[in-house]
């Protein structure tokens, strides 16, 4: 645990303005508020298609963020893996009760960023993109364009299953934006996250027909946080917005039940 | 917390299983208590929670916050107390202050930051209000008998006995008054600034503030803009760093430079330079000359106190020789004549629930404590709190208690091991945690320097690590 921070204290991130979205239940039963995460590109809106409002029937108050530069959030060309995960941080400690932060893609290395600075009372990490050389190397053509400063090509065919119509594909995949390109930079770096404050459990789900996390990326990230992960085959990249949406989100729903 | 059926105590859902002078005795077993409900004591339960300990939290006071709660008898607030620290310093490290707050928050922010808080993390259901700590014993077992009532002495009174105990009830309420020849005989008004509210007590009268520390700073600010005429009276000759400095929260700019490595000396020269360029000499209006480098106490935080003497609204006057009836005689022989007299002079730590010796208290009232928290051979004991950090204080006491939490875990999972970390901290009982040689006045003694500080946290806590314990 690091203690020092003169580096963070000495230089503090921006203030930002951030786009909150949230779905909360009629009736406050008391249980915990998830935070979801989008990715890289995405914003609070691929959460706002469909879970938040079914985490909130389950009662579950939900809320979504979008990182600085995304979705209808303040524009930061110049920010920081620090600055996204300050926007975290930042959301979850506003909110009433201690939030579980579920994180998606690279929004999970995000996720796992702000984990070292905020007390979660649990975090839920979706296809998580940590980055480095592998993740680089498996999508050469996502990533490459990155590496001079251009946005990573997230093309619909490598987010979406085939059983999502194409129609609807091509019209979430106009809607994604980009992360800045010093993000991107340190995506592909790879830095290994702080380990998380207040020791809490951490679920991994993803898809082995990810194409763009491989089943061996996924199985390191649930080994660090000492499990294994929760699978759906036969799902793309974007579990939250695929035909299937509802089978991760009730499975995690169940999860934080039971570790309840 | 479970209610028993019948008889017995309530709140420990059970007989009392042993007694203490003929009172019964409530085991509360492996249940913490903590003292107080400000910061001090909400970061201690939060984190001692965390470690999965129970907490019971006593709180005479109906409400949390502590020292920040303006409604509170004993909080020293005034209606234009600021943070003197940033935000990044100021915030606990795992509970960001939000960002559309200002740099320098209000105390109504600070206390809106406790409470949300204290809701967050679900404290308030551990707490009990309205209920003061009257006595706190060891039991066998370094365990700890602890004897409360209501606030005020209605009812009666209960004792209940926890795993460990932490003193969290603040040190910045108990007004230090110096003495004065012929004080008593003073016709004009003498408050101490515990008392001072708000800067309306002020308007129209001949004030004369005694302290220049950050409290004392601030009224004589006040009272340049409402009073009739003020006099700020101090001892010696500090330096006074504004708010903010080349552009950015000087704390911040401070940090750059530890960022950056830089050794001390150098740090003291820039500094000096930075200065001498932006605030200038300032015995020129007046004021004693710093008989002390920079960083060798700490320095005073008010942008707006050289603003004023600027002015020639605020006189600053030396040191109070005696009171006369209608007038007051300062070193040096000027006579001034006042009509309220604000002692800005600080506060004593008081512990008057737990007897002076086991905390090591000398006759000055100092208690021994290693790190300023943990007293000698009572592993199960800490003192929160007890810090003047040149930064804000809630990440400091946030880390004791993480480290307090983790220690009393280690003594149920590797004992032999959390007993070599007591004595490690024995050793270094009478160590100080300054950067630089601090001025041995005696209201310095629990000045630190929050880099210094923390260091020692990270070495403590790196010991306390479980993982370490096994291999």
């Amino acid at each position: 645990m690091k203690v020092i921070r003169t580096r963070e204290w000495a230089f503090p991130v921006a203030p930002a303005r951030r786009e909150v979205r949230r779905a909360t239940p009629e009736v406050d039963e008391g249980r915990p508020p998830l935070l979801f995460v989008p990715g890289f590109g995405h914003g609070a809106w691929v959460f706002a298609e469909h879970w938040l409002e079914h985490a909130a029937d389950r009662g579950f108050p939900a809320y979504a963020v979008s990182l600085r530069g995304h979705g209808e959030s303040a524009a930061a060309p110049k920010a920081t893996l620090r600055a996204y995960a300050h926007d975290v941080a930042q959301v979850a400690a506003s909110l009433p009760r201690r939030a579980v932060i579920v994180g998606h893609g690279a929004g999970a290395l995000v996720t796992a960023h702000a984990l070292a600075r905020y007390p979660a009372r649990a975090a839920v990490l979706l296809s998580p993109v940590f980055g480095g050389a592998g993740t680089a190397l498996r999508n050469p053509m996502l990533s490459l364009p990155a590496l001079f400063g251009g946005g990573l090509r997230l093309p619909a065919g490598q987010l979406f299953s085939r059983e999502l119509p194409a129609g609807a594909a091509r019209g979430y995949a106009t809607r994604l934006g980009r992360a800045s390109a010093r993000a991107q930079w340190q995506l592909l770096r790879g830095r290994t996250p702080q380990p998380p404050v207040g020791d809490p459990p951490v679920l991994v789900v993803g898809s082995p027909d990810d194409r763009i996390v491989s089943d061996a990326a996924l199985r390191r990230v649930a080994r660090a946080y000492g499990g294994a992960p929760l699978l759906f085959p036969g799902m793309g990249h974007d579990l939250m917005l695929d035909v299937r949406w509802r089978e991760p989100i009730d499975a995690i729903l169940d999860w934080l039940e039971k570790s309840a | 917390m479970t209610y028993s059926a019948g008889y017995g105590d309530p709140e420990s859902g059970g007989p009392a299983t042993a007694w203490r002078d003929g009172w019964p005795v409530y085991d509360r077993s492996g249940t913490v208590c903590v003292i107080g409900a400000g910061p001090s004591g909400l970061t201690a339960m939060k984190n001692l929670k965390e470690q999965g300990f129970g907490v019971d939290c006593y709180e005479r006071e109906t409400s949390v916050g502590g020292a920040w709660n303006w409604r509170h008898d004993r909080s020293p607030v005034y209606s234009s107390t600021h943070l003197i620290s940033s935000k990044p310093f100021s915030q606990f490290p795992d509970f960001p202050m939000p960002d559309s707050w200002a740099d320098y928050p209000k105390h109504t922010q600070v206390l809106e930051y406790l409470e949300h808080y204290a809701d967050h993390f679900d404290l308030k259901p551990h707490i009990w209000f309205g209920t003061e700590v009257v006595k706190v014993e060891p039991a066998e077992g370094d365990r700890w008998d602890v004897t409360t009532r209501s606030t005020g002495g209605y009812g009666g009174e209960r004792i209940h006995r926890y795993a460990a105990v932490v003193i969290a009830n603040g040190h910045n309420w108990s007004p230090k008054r110096p003495e004065y020849e012929g004080l008593e005989d003073f016709k004009g008004e003498v408050i101490h600034a515990a008392q001072f509210k708000d800067a309306a007590q002020l308007r129209g009268r001949k004030v004369l503030v005694v302290g220049a520390g950050n409290t004392g700073c601030d009224i004589a600010v006040e009272a340049a803009q409402q009073a009739a005429r003020c006099w700020h009276s101090s001892r010696r000759g500090y330096w006074y760093t504004p708010k903010y400095a080349l552009g950015r929260p000087a704390d911040q700019v401070n940090d750059t430079m530890l960022w950056l490595r830089l050794p001390l000396r150098l740090r003291q020269l820039i500094a000096h330079r930075t200065l001498k360029t932006t605030v200038g000499d300032l015995t020129r209006f007046g004021l004693p000359k710093p008989d002390h480098k920079i960083f060798e106490t700490h320095t005073i935080t008010n942008s707006q106190l050289i603003y004023y003497l600027g002015h020639g609204a605020v006189t600053p006057v030396p040191d109070i020789a005696r009171f006369h009836r209608n007038s007051v005689e300062l070193k040096g022989g000027e006579v001034i004549e006042p009509d309220l007299v604000v002692l800005a002079t600080g506060y004593h730590p008081v512990f008057e629930f737990i007897d002076g010796n086991l905390l090591g208290v000398d006759a000055s009232g100092r208690p021994r404590l290693a790190m300023h928290a943990f007293p000698k051979r009572l592993p199960t004991l800490a003192v929160a709190g007890l810090l003047q950090p040149d930064s804000g204080l809630f990440p400091l006491v946030h880390w004791q208690m993480v480290a307090f939490a983790r220690l009393l875990r280690m003594r149920e999972a590797a004992p032999a091991k959390a007993v070599a970390v007591q004595r490690r901290l024995e050793a270094e009982l009478d160590r100080k945690w300054t950067g630089a040689k601090v001025q041995g006045t005696s209201r310095h003694w629990f000045e630190i320097s929050h880099t210094v500080y923390l260091k020692a946290i990270q070495r403590l806590l790196d010991e306390l690590s479980l993982e370490g314990a096994v291999k």
